[in-house]
């Protein structure tokens, strides 16, 4: 069933890579029926992020507090949820999601039903990788999550994803704060939701820092899975 | 009257009469105020009757009187420093939807005035 898809691209201080990855994605072809249309939250960013987007064919919410991606990507989600669109792809500001593989989401959402698919780096080791360690945690919460959920995702904190309208009325009414992506699964498979996933080819960053670095990782490892627990518990 | 004593209820009075002021003013909402004035209540009633301090010693079996005060006003702050930061997240969730909400009125907005222009 084609129909109206949003790309959620959350940004903070991206005006370097905005104006490689905007020309890309609004040349993308979907699938067939599919249109695109592409929303910018800048999360109060410190450069010019909002005069860089404002001169593609996109919209831009432009926040007036910084509320990290979590609170950023749900802006992005209320307003397809508002403006009635089927599809919500959240894609990375920094050029990691590269737009070609947007109609790998979308296909495999159309094959398979799933209410949630993620775009994948691990299912074929393909592109970039990332570190070591970021890996090891990886694997943390691709286990934790299987505790958790039941469903086995490999790539629990990857940002590129697809929602689905289900997905999106939910999302749209609660998304985790910070570091949302392994916590949210834990949300959506409470809510009988399926989540799918499907690999992908992910560029390094083109630009902007990773929000999780070094010291940081711990205190991540800590409260996503804090998060997650308290997430299991709680009742829908 | 002890010295001391005199110099903790003049304290307290002026305490209380502090938060009263602040209340008055508006600058403090009432319940957060509420936990303040029961502490300084606490404070008087001991200043006054410091007999009172020896009971509670004696009911509850603590060896030094200091250490009860110490154990009783620290677990108070611990329960209010908690409940200060379910104060924090409520408004941080209010402060997001906020946010959320100005952002996309803005987008609207915006539209709205293009389409006029054009």
């Amino acid at each position: 069933m084609p129909g109206k898809v949003l790309i959620v691209i959350p940004c903070y201080n991206e005006e370097a890579s905005l104006p490689i990855l905007l020309p890309e994605l609004l040349s993308t072809k979907l699938p067939h029926g599919y249109e695109l249309q592409a929303a910018i939250i800048n999360d109060c960013s410190k450069d010019n992020t909002v005069a860089v987007a404002r001169k593609y064919e996109v919209t831009v919410l432009d926040l007036p507090v910084n509320l990290g991606i979590g609170g950023a990507v749900q802006t992005g989600i209320r307003f397809a949820r508002d403006n009635n669109f089927d599809l919500a792809i959240q894609l990375d500001g920094d050029g990691q999601h590269p737009p070609k593989e947007l109609a790998k989401l979308i296909n495999y959402h159309i094959e398979t039903g799933a209410n949630v698919v993620i775009g994948s780096r691990f299912i074929e080791k393909e592109g970039f990788q990332s570190s070591f360690a970021r890996r090891l945690g990886i694997q943390y919460f691709h286990w934790l999550n299987r505790l958790l959920t039941g469903q086995a995702i490999y790539d629990s904190t990857s940002g590129f994803r697809l929602f689905d309208r289900k997905a999106i009325a939910l999302a749209a009414a609660s998304y985790p704060d910070e570091y949302p992506e392994p916590e949210s699964l834990v949300v959506f498979s409470k809510a009988g939701l399926k989540v799918a996933e499907v690999a992908v080819v992910m560029a390094a960053r083109q630009g902007g820092q990773s929000s999780i670095r070094s010291f940081g990782s711990l205190y991540y490892c800590i409260k996503v899975t804090l998060a997650m627990f308290f997430s299991f518990i709680r009742k829908p | 009257m002890l010295r001391i004593q005199f110099i903790t209820i003049a304290v307290n009075i002026l305490f209380v009469l502090y938060i009263s002021r602040l209340i008055i003013k508006g600058k403090l909402r009432e319940e957060y105020a509420i936990v303040w004035v029961i502490c300084t209540l606490f404070l008087l009633l001991f200043s006054f009757w410091t007999d009172g301090l020896e009971l509670l010693r004696k009911l509850t079996g603590v060896v030094v009187a200091a250490n009860l005060v110490f154990t009783g006003f620290i677990f108070a702050i611990l329960v209010y420093l908690l409940h200060l930061s379910v104060v924090a997240s409520k408004l941080y969730n209010d402060n997001k939807k906020l946010g959320q909400e100005i952002s996309l009125l803005k987008e609207k907005f915006n539209k709205h005035l293009e389409e006029q222009k054009s």
